[in-house]
């Protein structure tokens, strides 16, 4: 397997140095030279001290017989131009974006890049399952992001306790698929009747939640 | 007619200018509030300080639906950027980056974009200033297939839901 990283920052240097360590060909784009420079010294000849937004640069780079892109720089502006450059000109089968502002991975999702990371999202999806609130808990996107999975805590007050899952009124467009019980996860059957302390597992579009929300944790959320 | 521009260069600032001057409704955003002193006291449209590659500074500003989205800030990448909100997320009707590497100048003509090359604009005054011919690299790139889905990625648009 063929990568192609560009951007010689923190992600970049490791990710690099663990794709050459697991036996891929890799080669890294760090437009710094002096950047560039210290990494070369420490992972070998794959370094090229070149801007990677560049197109006559990721041709040079072997943009065009990359299996994969990796646009992991520290600007999101630029990783999206890497990615659309790699697709667009190199016909490279896979591109895959870091992104800061998590807002931005919508628009990069339309405009083709095929993965996209989002640190900011990953803490902020650990610290929201860190903190005991009544909020629903995003866990993951799915598809285009037009779908979601989300986790609701039964709390006590909750109008959902008591009833049988199949009976709550779930919005169109949305599903309840599971439940975890005391750590445990267990599909939701027409005799399962949620208690406290139930973990509601869903998908649904993001306009759903509204719903979702008076039917699984009542309306005491707005603190 | 609704303008949005982003990044109060000179450029930016001088068409913010124009534009209002010619009855335009202007909406110029630039990251530094020192930009704006580039605008004449007479300017009537809105200034706005905030990052003009940031979708929610550029709803909040009321840049939706605009009949012409310009991305005149000094980081190609940027205007890139900048120019696909405003056509996919924004709704812009017509669109113009300003990209200085003729490279991606082109390229994102290709992929639906009208770009402004400042490097072929010069080169092309300078020769035909020396009487000679201009070459063939234009200066503005129009988008090969007009500025619906230009990337041919979704199915569905950015600003549905």
């Amino acid at each position: 397997m063929f990568v192609l990283v560009v951007g010689g920052g923190k992600v970049g240097y490791y990710l690099a140095k663990e794709l050459i360590d697991s036996g891929h060909e890799c080669v890294l784009m760090e437009k710094d030279r002096a950047r560039a420079d210290t990494i070369r010294d420490e992972i070998g000849s794959v370094v090229i001290a070149q801007d990677g937004c560049e197109g006559k640069y990721l041709r040079e780079a072997g943009a065009n017989r990359a299996d994969i892109v990796a646009a992991v720089t520290g600007d999101d502006e630029d990783n999206l131009v890497i990615c659309q450059m790699s697709k667009h000109h190199f016909d490279v089968p896979r591109t895959i974006a870091r992104v800061n502002n998590p807002k931005n991975e919508r628009l990069f999702r339309h405009l083709g890049v095929d993965e996209i990371i989002s640190p900011t999202r990953m803490i902020l999806g650990s610290i929201e399952q860190d903190i005991p609130v009544h909020e629903l808990l995003h866990l993951a996107a799915l598809g285009e992001g037009e779908l979601e999975i989300i986790e609701a805590h039964l709390q006590p007050g909750s109008p959902a306790i008591g009833r049988v899952a199949t009976d709550l009124r779930v919005p169109s467009g949305c599903s309840l698929f599971g439940v975890i019980r005391n750590g445990a996860p267990t599909p939701l059957r027409s005799d399962t009747i949620l208690a406290e302390g139930d973990k509601v597992i869903a998908i649904g579009r993001p306009d759903c939640e509204v719903e979702l929300r008076q039917q699984l944790i009542g309306e005491q959320q707005d603190q | 007619m609704k303008a949005v521009i982003v990044g109060c260069g000179r450029v930016g600032a001088g068409l913010a200018d124009a534009l209002d001057r010619a009855g335009w409704q202007v909406l110029i955003i630039d990251r530094a509030t020192a930009a704006f002193d580039r605008l004449p006291s007479t300017f009537g449209g809105t200034a706005l300080r905030g990052d003009g590659t940031d979708e929610d500074v550029l709803r909040r500003a009321g840049a939706e639906g605009a009949d012409l989205f310009l991305a005149l800030t000094e980081g190609d990448n940027r205007n890139i950027m900048a120019a696909q909100l405003g056509i996919e997320a924004l709704g812009a009707a017509r669109t113009v980056a300003k990209i200085n590497d003729p490279v991606r100048a082109e390229a994102y003509a290709l992929l639906g974009i009208a770009t402004l090359c400042r490097t072929n604009l010069m080169e092309r005054e300078v020769l035909s200033f020396l009487g000679q011919a201009p070459g063939e690299r234009p200066g503005i790139f129009l988008p090969a297939n007009g500025h619906t889905h230009p990337l041919g990625a979704g199915e569905t648009s950015a600003t549905e839901g």
